[in-house]
């Protein structure tokens, strides 16, 4: 039995997304000194879908934008059953005294961003990190991280599970917090 | 994807299944984006250390362990029989469990005894990697083998792959004929009939004994070291002999149907199974097979460290 709620769906959904990104141009304008990188393997369809809406706005093709995978920065490998099979990394661009903006779809313990953080560090030193989600699970972090962007803040105790689905995977773009009893 | 390994050592690719060969492949890449990286370096194996215990000699296969461990931020130590205690009448388990004593939790051996690899698995608490058993296997060479054939032609399956040379005392051709099978090449070998294993048919490979017709089939040729520190007897009349039969020059290679592959596990000797023209031809992807050998040990090293139990 699964117990569902939704929590984003269509024109809101939409609306999110575009709002965020306008909150992006405030602190980014042209995007000349920013790059834009998605986390695997959840994270790069937010990214996707954030750069795209950017570039109609902005009128603007030419965005830094790259996919990595945290797999082997993780701090619980040996910790949990399986080992964890890793996504690719693309990132074709220097960070160096860049302004990066690390993008994920859930944010829960912050251990994600954490490992992201870490890995990020093998392509330069960037001049400023900032954490863009879609959706935050506050009052559950483990580590004292918070994001810049939020789409939407939501309060949800440890049985529950939030998934994100996209159009061009699931079929549809929705936000569902669910239980499974 | 399955998302483990099935065995809990790496011994030999006769104990692997299909998945966990495509498992090792597709953690490969990963870890081959790493490598070429300006830092080239992830944080994942902090907390194990690993021991590299070579009784017989090797350059390649030790340095290449050895970069993979590094860069996986595992903590190495090496040891070479020659400078050891083992020519003080040490054995084998107690050489091993004196090393693990010292809280080591992966052991990679290479030894001129067939099955040492899995003997050790047996006797000690450690995860075993297979670095080369006698004329036993080389799973890791094997590995790195498949996997540059399928960087270069984008899948091992169906690919016309021929081996050629000292077929009897090769543990990289051993190791290679099962990858290969498991996924899904046709395999051929070819040799002298005094290095040809009898029965080897019963592995499902073709035996050919003509160098030209082999290299007209194949898509891709495993030029093989005539193992002469092997060899306890003559196989055949002399090098010279062997170099005119079997050996591979740009004058073959360009006389073929259509452009094949060359590949070698190393070390070559030159004018003997292959000739420096053709080594550094652009048929040759030797270098490139040097360079995925780290990828795949880190990728293997990765999946077994994650089944170390403290």
């Amino acid at each position: 039995m699964k117990n569902e709620r939704v929590l984003l769906k269509g024109l809101k959904f939409q609306l999110t997304i575009q709002r965020l990104c306008h909150q992006l141009i405030e602190n980014h304008q042209d995007f000349s000194e920013t790059a834009i990188i998605g986390l695997q393997p959840r994270g790069v369809f937010l990214a996707e879908r954030i750069v795209k809406e950017l570039q109609s706005i902005l009128k603007n093709s030419d965005l830094d934008k790259g996919n990595m995978d945290i797999t082997f920065y993780r701090d619980d490998f040996r910790r949990r059953e399986k080992p964890l099979v890793p996504s690719k990394t693309d990132i074709e661009f220097s960070i160096e005294n860049k302004k990066v903006v690390l993008i994920d779809d859930v944010l829960y313990t912050g251990r994600t961003i954490r490992a992201g953080l870490d890995a990020m560090l093998a392509f330069g030193r960037p001049k400023k990190v900032e954490c863009l989600v879609l959706i935050d699970r506050r009052f559950s972090r483990q580590l004292p991280i918070q994001p810049d962007y939020v789409g939407k803040k939501i309060d949800s105790v440890a049985e529950e599970k939030v998934i994100v689905s996209w159009k061009e995977k699931e079929g549809e773009d929705k936000v569902i917090l669910y239980t499974e009893k | 994807m399955e998302e483990q390994l099935s065995v809990d050592h790496l011994l030999g690719i006769k104990y692997l299944t299909k998945q966990d060969i495509e498992l090792i492949f597709h953690t490969a890449d990963s870890f081959k984006e790493v490598i070429n990286r300006p830092i080239k370096k992830v944080p994942t194996l902090r907390d194990v250390t690993i021991a590299n215990i070579f009784f017989e000699n090797s350059t390649r296969t030790k340095l290449s362990f050895e970069l993979a461990e590094k860069r996986l931020s595992a903590d190495v130590v090496n040891f070479s029989s020659s400078s050891s205690s083992v020519t003080k009448g040490e054995t084998l388990i107690d050489t091993v469990n004196n090393i693990l004593a010292m809280k080591v939790d992966m052991v990679v051996m290479r030894h001129a005894f067939p099955g040492a690899a899995l003997f050790l698995s047996k006797n000690v608490n450690a995860k075993i990697i297979n670095a080369g058993d006698g004329a036993h296997e080389h799973p890791t060479q094997a590995l790195l083998d498949a996997y540059s054939i399928r960087e270069k032609y984008g899948n091992v399956k169906g690919k016309n792959i021929v081996i050629v040379g000292d077929i009897l005392h090769s543990r990289v051709a051993l190791s290679n004929i099962f990858c290969l099978n498991k996924l899904g090449a046709k395999v051929k070998v070819c040799g002298p009939p005094t290095l040809i294993p009898k029965f080897i048919s019963d592995l499902g490979v073709e035996v050919v004994y003509d160098l030209k017709e082999a290299l007209n089939w194949c898509d891709v040729a495993m030029m093989l070291r005539i193992q002469l520190e092997r060899q306890d007897e003559k196989y055949f009349p002399s090098i010279r002999e062997y170099a005119m039969r079997y050996g591979l020059d740009l004058k073959v290679l360009d006389g073929l149907k259509k452009k094949i592959t060359i590949m070698h596990p190393g070390p070559i000797n030159r004018g003997v199974e292959i000739t420096s023209d053709v080594a550094d031809s652009e048929h040759s992807i030797i270098l490139n097979q040097v360079e995925n050998g780290v990828a795949i040990r880190m990728a293997v090293i990765y999946l077994l460290a994650a089944k170390i139990n403290r």
